[in-house]
């Protein structure tokens, strides 16, 4: 990025800098300002812009920090009170949107959205669980579909593909009736690897590797330790 | 002692791991006594609050019509309400049921399930038996809560930087590190 062309924006206030061209998280991050982020991470081109927890304001308007680039004065603003509380509202969304039983997930432990939770400091979502009926698809030779734990990120439908380069993971219906499939002849060629991470690339337990799980003791799991503690964001 | 704080506790529809994990503070027991004493709850077998609480604690979320009852006794007789546990808070392994209609969980429980006894398949029904619930709802959707104490169950430590905090009032957040959902 040095070639780049330097851009000079305002990040909380402040004078901050970057380079023309990069992602807006970075460029904040580069300030010294952490944006969390669930479905992007860096590496994701183009975003997905699934999940909306990365919501900045910029120029006066809510948005997703992940979908756009940097550019010459922008007026951006992060670490308010307001926008944390947006933010960590839109992650209570996610949880009450699916059923989210922790406690009982193969994932748990592993698992970006309750990783986020933890950063937040969330205790319990303010709206209410919508307790909505999703069919688990479990006619997978290796793979386990549960839907309840889906966050419709598209991690899997945009960024997975098979040995082969095939697209196994897709969205089928509309709106709230959106599901994630899977192509079952694909996925029963698909090896253990391919399966696995498939499985890793999901942030929640919703693609889940059959037989597996609760493997490793609690406490040794990645967002079992504090979050560290740099992060000024809640 | 006539300063001691009271507490209250009680197990709607939970395991009582989390009573456990209260337990589980351990020697710290030794100073919560010297600071509370136990009203209606299952530790002291007291079933009827005989004075009001400073805090009251609720394990399991809210699945048949006397957790309702109970649920808003403790409302009514506590200052400060908290949910202890994923059940309190969220419904928690109860709450499974919650997508399935209760018709259809009843039936398979008493009359098509491989464990419902030849001869006897009838859904128990009776004045005197709590009526089950359409799903199992989160305390906080029946009542007011002040607090949330998450995990299944919370950790010990959880629990006492809450009880401490709050009886020396000084809790400020609870410690990030000790908020876990499992
Ligand atoms: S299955 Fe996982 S990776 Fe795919 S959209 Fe759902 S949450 Fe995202
Ligand atoms: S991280 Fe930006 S929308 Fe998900």
């Amino acid at each position: 990025m040095s070639d780049a062309k330097k851009v000079k924006f305002s990040l909380d206030g402040k004078e901050a800098e970057s380079h023309q061209g990069v992602n807006l998280v970075q460029a904040i991050e580069e300030n010294g300002t952490h944006v969390p982020t669930l479905c992007w991470s860096p590496g994701i081109e183009p975003c997905l812009g699934t999940c909306r927890v990365c919501t900045v304001k910029v120029n006066g308007r809510e948005t997703a920090a992940c979908a756009l680039k940097i550019e010459e004065g922008m007026k951006i603003e992060c670490d308010t009170d307001d926008l944390k509380d947006l933010r960590k509202g839109i992650l209570e969304l996610l949880f009450v949107e699916g059923n989210h039983f922790c406690p009982g997930c193969e994932k748990s432990g592993d698992c970006e959205l309750q990783g986020m939770g933890y950063r937040f400091g969330m205790t319990h979502p303010r709206f209410p669980y919508r307790f909505s009926h999703y069919e688990l698809d479990y006619r997978g030779v290796h793979l386990l579909l549960e839907r309840n734990r889906c966050i419709h990120c598209k991690r899997c439908t945009e960024l997975f593909s098979d040995d082969q380069g095939r697209k196994v993971f897709s969205f089928v219906g509309k709106g709230k009736d959106t599901r994630v499939e899977m192509n079952l002849d694909l996925e029963a060629k698909m090896p253990i690897h391919k399966c696995r991470e498939a499985a890793s690339l999901c942030p929640t337990g919703a693609i889940i590797l059959k037989g597996q799980g609760f493997d490793r003791p609690v406490g040794t799991r990645r967002f079992d330790n504090p979050p560290d503690k740099g992060s000024k964001n809640g | 002692m006539a300063d001691k704080k009271v507490v209250a506790t009680v197990s709607l529809a939970g395991c009582f791991g989390c009573h456990m994990s209260m337990l589980d503070i351990d020697l710290r027991l030794l100073d919560l006594v010297q600071l509370v004493r136990f009203d209606r709850s299952p530790l002291t077998d007291i079933k009827k609050f005989t004075e009001r609480a400073a805090i009251g604690l609720i394990e399991g979320g809210v699945c048949n019509d006397e957790n309702v009852h109970v649920l808003r006794e403790f409302r009514l007789n506590c200052d400060v309400l908290i949910s202890v546990g994923e059940c309190a808070i969220m419904g928690g392994l109860p709450a499974l049921r919650n997508d399935i209609p209760l018709r259809e969980c009843l039936e398979e429980a008493y009359l098509t399930g491989p464990t419902a006894v030849q001869g006897q398949r009838i859904i128990p029904h009776h004045v005197d038996l709590p009526k089950i619930l359409d799903r199992v709802y989160p305390c906080h959707e029946i009542v007011k809560i002040d607090y949330y104490l998450p995990g299944c169950p919370p950790s010990a430590d959880l629990i006492w930087a809450a009880l401490s905090g709050l009886l020396s009032g000084k809790l400020d957040t609870l410690p990030r590190e000790l908020v876990k959902y499992d």
